[in-house]
């Protein structure tokens, strides 16, 4: 990753900047090194700590539930069928959400918070003790409140979490939009060195502003994001994004499930968090 | 055996000075010393052997099976281990199977696993791979059962269920691989060592293979917990299952007074009722269990009636049996049959336990059943018949020479199924010699041998020729 200093109306994050693009160059694969992280405060616009009765279904205030199988797969060739039933998905009563993917007829479920909550810039975070197996994909993501005027990729999109589990110790954060969506979206990974990210429940972040989007794992920032990233497309992240939460089953991103995939596969969701700068 | 002569030779000599320089010492005071602790060392054999290991051969295998190879090695690496398993009916054994034992123990509570590459020279199936086998009380044995072998090195993973038991290890690594289609085939292993993996998705151990199962069983009767396995996820995202050995875990029995249980795994029925058997391993609980359903009182296979003159008999309360030299052959290694034979109020029954196939032998001396017209043997199934259940009775003759092989043996299977085989209610199987036309001669019957298993429970009694 090449850094510029550029212009900008907080002086004291030119240094910062700098400073940091060279951690975040030399030890993006491990989380020894300490990093100089920005200083920022935040305080809580939503959240959901999923504290509602065991087997009960996610606040609707909250969440819509997507259904079905979507476009050819929701656009990825996945084989799962979308449920609204408490087998894929349920809060558990013990404050955490379960996302369940099933075979003998692929299930699972994915909700999101279209309509019901956005917000553009802030810190998103999620608790969550992932899965494994192969081709069982978990994610926790993003996209543009504007997605029904201005269809995918240009409403843009934020990928805070997403594992492959055929390689459970990896985790990767990406951004997708108008020239840069897809096989040409703009990724980076995060492995663990001797662990793996479904053993525990991680924490999964991003702080975004209006010129940088950044990824974290338990606090350390793997993965920085600028307008000169884009190398002149379009930054299409200065409007409201919307949440969601899955678990899918195969597809062009993760590969297929084989027989040796460990079914049924439980994503836990401990609780989502949104901030805003102070 | 294979010793590093050079290590050998410096600690014999290193030993020697100690000696000459500690006589002019002070006598040391040697109260308040600790024990020795056991070396935590992870290697086991990366180019050559690390520490006191030495290697032995299971009995009824080719010896010579293992040696060091310079060639095919993992990752260029000076050596690896060779076995060549031999053709089937090989004259210097039928299989290749064997120990590498550290003479003085390992303590490996700080590893989760033993680790290691593998190739074959084609695709096949090792039998039985793992560590925990030390040539004596082969306490805490946990292996991986027929892992299939390709032509490539690949790495393999065994979890230790509970690492905090192996302070004191002799087994480092064993393993059995039988001819396939009768012949036989080669595999190298290389980089064997003790890990300590945060790659390795959190086990879970079960009992009963995690199924929750139930039989129905008499006072007095021992039943052995079966299927201890433990289930762990490979850094692949894969399950492996490994068979553990009963002594991972702690056994409890819910109704003390309907059945106990012991620290083998091995329940008895006490009084009637019902009583669930579970286990825990280090702490957490294991998935599945057993519950046994103690009927009270053993009904009695029907009491024979034919005069004993009529009868030659192999095990019957009823009759003066014949000399047998045993009713369970244990053949290793592919039996998985277990006795654990009763005896309620008197009468003996043989209980046979995972059962897949047993044999009974007789040779001091064989029995000459000329005079005889029929077999007859009781059966008693205390679970379900499962759909395609088979019970087969193979008679066997030595012929003249009176010993296994020859080239004058004899045989004849007869294979029984349902309707006839029932559930929970003595089934009496009689076979006239007529039926039998593979046994040309029966003057040297030597063998019974009971086939169709599906390590479910049997129980046998009254097993006689008549007329």
């Amino acid at each position: 990753m090449n850094f510029q200093i550029i212009k900008t109306k907080k002086i004291n994050k030119v240094n910062t900047f700098a400073y940091l693009a060279l951690i975040v160059l030399l030890s993006s694969c491990q989380k020894d090194g300490i990093q100089d992280l920005p200083k920022r405060s935040w305080e809580l616009t939503w959240s959901d700590d999923f504290n509602g009765t065991a087997g009960s279904a996610p606040d609707n205030s909250k969440w819509n539930f997507d259904l079905g199988t979507g476009t050819n797969g929701w656009g990825n060739s996945e084989l799962q069928t979308y449920t609204n039933q408490s087998s894929n998905i349920q809060q558990d009563g013990n404050g955490r959400l379960l996302i369940t993917a099933r075979s003998g007829g692929f299930t699972s479920a994915r909700i999101n918070t279209k309509g019901k909550f956005a917000q553009a810039y802030g810190r998103f975070e999620a608790r969550i003790k992932t899965t494994h197996g192969p081709g069982i994909w978990p994610a926790f993501w993003m996209m543009g409140a504007n997605i029904d005027s201005k269809p995918w990729p240009q409403c843009g999109e934020i990928d805070i979490l997403e594992q492959k589990g055929q390689e459970p110790h990896i985790t990767y954060s990406t951004i997708h939009g108008p020239g840069y969506a897809g096989g040409s979206s703009i990724a980076k990974m995060f492995s663990l060195e001797n662990d793996r990210f479904d053993n525990d429940f991680h924490i999964y972040a991003v702080e975004w502003g209006t010129d940088f989007i950044d990824f974290y794992v338990d606090n350390f920032l793997f993965h920085r994001i600028t307008p000169e990233t884009l190398k002149g497309k379009e930054w299409v992240f200065n409007q409201p994004f919307f949440i969601i939460l899955n678990v899918a089953i195969g597809g062009n991103y993760v590969g297929f499930p084989t027989a040796g995939t460990p079914f049924p596969q439980t994503m836990m969701v401990d609780y989502v968090k949104v901030y805003k700068q102070r | 055996m294979k010793n590093n002569k050079t290590i050998q030779t410096i600690l014999f000599n290193l030993l020697g000075l100690i000696i000459l320089t500690g006589i002019a010492c002070k006598k040391r005071d040697v109260t308040g010393l600790e024990a020795p602790k056991f070396p935590k060392t992870a290697d086991v054999f990366i180019d050559d052997f690390t520490g006191d290991l030495g290697y032995g051969a299971f009995g009824g295998s080719d010896v010579r099976a293992f040696s060091i190879e310079t060639r095919e090695t993992y990752n260029n690496s000076r050596q690896s281990m060779r076995f060549d398993v031999p053709d089937a009916n090989s004259p210097l054994g039928s299989y290749a199977g064997g120990v590498f034992i550290s003479n003085s123990g390992r303590d490996l509570s700080g590893f989760n696993a033993l680790t290691f590459y593998i190739k074959a020279n084609q695709a096949i199936t090792v039998g039985e791979i793992g560590f925990g086998n030390d040539f004596g009380a082969n306490r805490y044995v946990v292996s991986i059962k027929d892992l299939p072998v390709a032509t490539g090195w690949k790495k393999i993973i065994i979890p230790i269920p509970d690492p905090s038991k192996l302070t004191a290890e002799k087994g480092l690594m064993y393993y059995a691989a039988a001819p396939i289609g009768n012949r036989g085939y080669t595999f190298w292993i290389d980089e064997v060592k003790f890990e300590k993996l945060g790659t390795i998705g959190l086990g879970q151990a079960s009992i009963n293979n995690g199924n929750n199962t139930s039989i129905t069983t008499f006072a007095g009767v021992n039943t052995t917990i079966t299927g201890v396995i433990a289930t762990f996820n490979l850094p692949t995202g894969v399950n492996q299952i490994v068979n553990l050995s009963t002594a991972y875990f702690d056994f409890k029995s819910s109704n003390t007074a309907v059945a106990s249980v012991n620290a083998n795994g091995v329940a008895t029925a006490l009084s009637a009722g019902t009583s669930t058997i579970t286990a825990t391993i280090s702490g957490k609980p294991a998935t599945g269990s057993l519950t046994i359903n103690c009927a009270g009182r053993y009904v009695n296979a029907p009491t024979p009636t034919r005069p004993q003159s009529n009868v030659i008999s192999i095990f019957s309360d009823a009759y003066t049996n014949v000399p047998v030299n045993y009713y369970n052959g244990y053949w290793a290694p592919w039996q998985t049959t277990i006795s654990n034979d009763f005896t309620v109020n008197g009468d003996n029954v043989l209980n046979y336990n995972v059962f897949n196939f047993v044999g009974m032998e007789f040779t001091a001396p064989t029995v000459n059943a000329t005079s005889m017209t029929h077999f007859h043997l009781d059966a008693f199934f205390p679970g379900t018949i499962a759909p395609g259940r088979q019970l087969r009775i193979i008679l066997v003759d030595f012929g003249a020479d009176r010993s296994f092989g020859g080239g004058d043996d004899t045989r004849h299977s007869t294979t029984f199924t349902a309707p006839t085989l029932v559930s929970q209610s003595w089934v009496q199987l009689d076979i006239p010699f007529s039926a039998m036309p593979g046994l040309v001669s029966r003057n040297n019957i030597a063998q019974i041998i009971l086939e169709g298993g599906d390590n479910s429970t049997l129980y046998v009694d009254n097993v006689y020729f008549w007329r």
